[in-house]
């Protein structure tokens, strides 16, 4: 079994964003990462193969984006990927990056695919169940663990006040969310050394519309400053709670 | 043309998140002079669906196939999609929880739509279809203008006012041709959470951090979520030292939630946490350490020890609960 995890590349989840002229990212200072949830998936596909019962033949990763964002592939191949597909565009939006992922796929069948539900930049949650719909195969949201039992694979979805444990024929797309795994794997020494020499596939876009654009963007609006109640008469915040913000 | 909204249910039963979609879609069609109409699946009763016309929506479509009882992101697609066209609509509605992220992204690829995900207010402006939406996890916001002659939006949950337009509304029942083979999701289990509030549906959240020190001292955090009908949480680091379950995980990675009222118990409010409750309509702090980024993000707070704090709150509740 082979399987790929599509992997974004975000700024840090910390880290402040600023934008030149309210409709490009400020790049300046900006230290990139894998996506998180990406990176979870990533985790799982490799804890996965660490057991040879499962027999997975491969770990690859995929990403849509410009020879910049070569630093966070090579984390991924750090952290344990075996190889890696970048294709050479920058992305427009969920659809752009979706059929992009896609034409790869079709020539190089993966029998799962991992991507993470959400990225901390657009947070659309759509790449993955749009990439199942081009690729015209199973998908199964809301994925927080991930088990192959007896060459069967068996999933546990999330729903709404609860969770499902099914069943899916390969090949699928997970779109997984937290729970997956415990903590995301950490890449070694050896590790880092390695993924020097570990082989990333570049491929040519196909030329696409994108579906939708971010014309301008905006901060959030400040939030009014904090009243402290005395910590000596906490009873006065539950008072303020029910006569001035009227909530309890 | 119509603006169309996917509702689910549970156990056959809306809840409020389905109101605020179906008033959410009539509004929207009333900025577009067209109607609004609501599309279930499912095993639902005529006097549960009759609860939609009260919000707008001028048509109330029915589907009552039985092999649709369960959730086959293929099968809802392909059904959802015959409806849409049939419908003519330009605008099709599904709510931003598991069930609506599961399928928007399917559907804009089948009906070749844009999608603006986890709107929390109407459009901007109808011609050129443009929404305001979140990005970097609440650190900005991005009007977004969608091309497509056909547009997904995916509406936050509580973020949206219930109106009512008391209307007739027709309900229609059909059954729809199913291709063979197409529902490969095999469901081998279901576990419901039962007799709790869920976490995303609650109007009061109350959460503790590492600030409560240990998993022993949940006892009057639970109390006061009681006494307020509240559902609870918890900051990352607690749900990763296994003192509450990773369901109750708010933040970035964990659950967002909109909630009226957010109680941030002994959480320092790395931007993370923020992250998943800014939308809050109102948060409330208590920090030993008055230089928390919590209170930045809080409009009201205590600086002081949770397990001092904790137990006179419940008592203040309390008092006003017996009133």
């Amino acid at each position: 079994m082979k399987i790929v995890v599509c992997i974004s590349h975000v700024p840090d989840t910390t880290t402040k964003v600023k934008f030149v002229n309210d409709n490009k990212l400020d790049e300046t200072g900006i230290q990139w990462i894998i996506n998180p949830w990406d990176e979870l998936s990533l985790t799982r596909a490799l804890e996965l193969k660490d057991d040879p019962a499962n027999g997975i033949e491969k770990v690859t990763v995929a990403h849509v984006g410009p020879v910049g964002a070569e630093p966070t592939i090579r984390k991924a191949l750090a952290i344990g990927a075996d190889d890696a597909i970048r294709i050479n565009a920058t992305s427009s939006d969920a659809y752009y990056v979706a059929a992009q992922l896609a034409e790869v796929l079709k020539n190089n069948p993966f029998d799962i695919i991992l991507c993470g539900i959400e990225s901390s930049d657009f947070n659309g949650s759509t790449v993955g169940g749009m990439l199942a719909e081009f690729l015209g195969i199973p998908s199964v949201s809301s994925v927080s663990s991930l088990n192959l039992v007896n060459g069967e694979v068996i999933l546990t979805r999330e729903i709404d006040g609860g969770k499902e444990t099914v069943a899916i024929p390969v090949p699928f797309v997970a779109i997984v969310q937290k729970g997956i795994t415990k903590e995301p794997r950490i890449p070694s020494m050896r590790g880092i050394m390695m993924a020097r020499t570990k082989p990333i596939l570049v491929s040519e876009p196909v030329s696409l519309d994108a579906l939708t654009e971010v014309v301008q963007y905006e901060m959030p609006k400040p939030r009014a400053a904090c009243k402290f109640v005395n910590p000596e008469n906490p009873a006065e915040l539950i008072t303020l709670l029910q006569n001035e913000a009227k909530v309890i | 043309m119509s603006v169309l909204t996917f509702v689910e249910n549970w156990d056959g039963k809306f809840k409020k998140l389905t109101f605020e979609l179906v008033s959410y879609a009539s509004k929207v069609a009333e900025m577009m002079n067209t109607t609004a109409i609501a599309l279930s699946i499912g095993n639902v009763q005529p006097e549960e669906l009759e609860k939609l016309g009260k919000y707008g929506v001028k048509k109330i479509i029915h589907i009552a196939n039985e092999e649709l009882l369960a959730l086959d992101n293929q099968a809802y697609t392909s059904v959802i999609t015959e409806l849409a066209v049939k419908e003519g609509a330009t605008v099709l509605l599904l709510a931003n929880n598991n069930t609506g992220k599961a399928l928007a992204p399917r559907l804009s690829v089948r009906l070749k739509a844009g999608v603006g995900s986890g709107v929390s207010q109407l459009p901007l402006s109808i011609d050129p279809f443009m929404v305001y939406k979140k990005v970097y996890s609440g650190r900005a916001f991005a009007h977004l203008t969608i091309k497509s002659p056909v547009r997904i939006l995916t509406l936050a949950q509580n973020s949206f006012e219930l109106i009512e337009t008391p209307n007739d509304a027709a309900i229609e029942t059909i059954t729809v041709q199913l291709e063979n083979g197409l529902i490969k999701t095999v469901v081998k289990d279901v576990q419901k959470q039962t007799g709790k509030i869920l976490l995303t549906d609650a109007e009061i959240v109350v959460s503790g951090g590492r600030g409560m020190k240990s998993p022993d001292n949940w006892g009057p955090l639970v109390e006061l979520a009681d006494l307020l009908g509240a559902a609870t949480a918890c900051s990352r680091p607690v749900s990763d030292e296994g003192w509450r379950p990773h369901e109750e995980h708010t933040g970035q990675t964990g659950k967002i939630i909109a909630p009226n009222l957010y109680f941030a118990i002994g959480i320092s409010g790395a931007t993370q946490h923020i992250a998943g409750v800014s939308a809050s309509k109102f948060i409330v702090a208590v920090n030993t350490d008055k230089d928390a980024p919590v209170f930045e993000a809080a409009q009201y707070g205590i600086v002081g020890d949770a397990a001092k704090i904790l137990p006179q709150l419940v008592e203040a509740v309390r008092e006003i609960k017996s009133k």
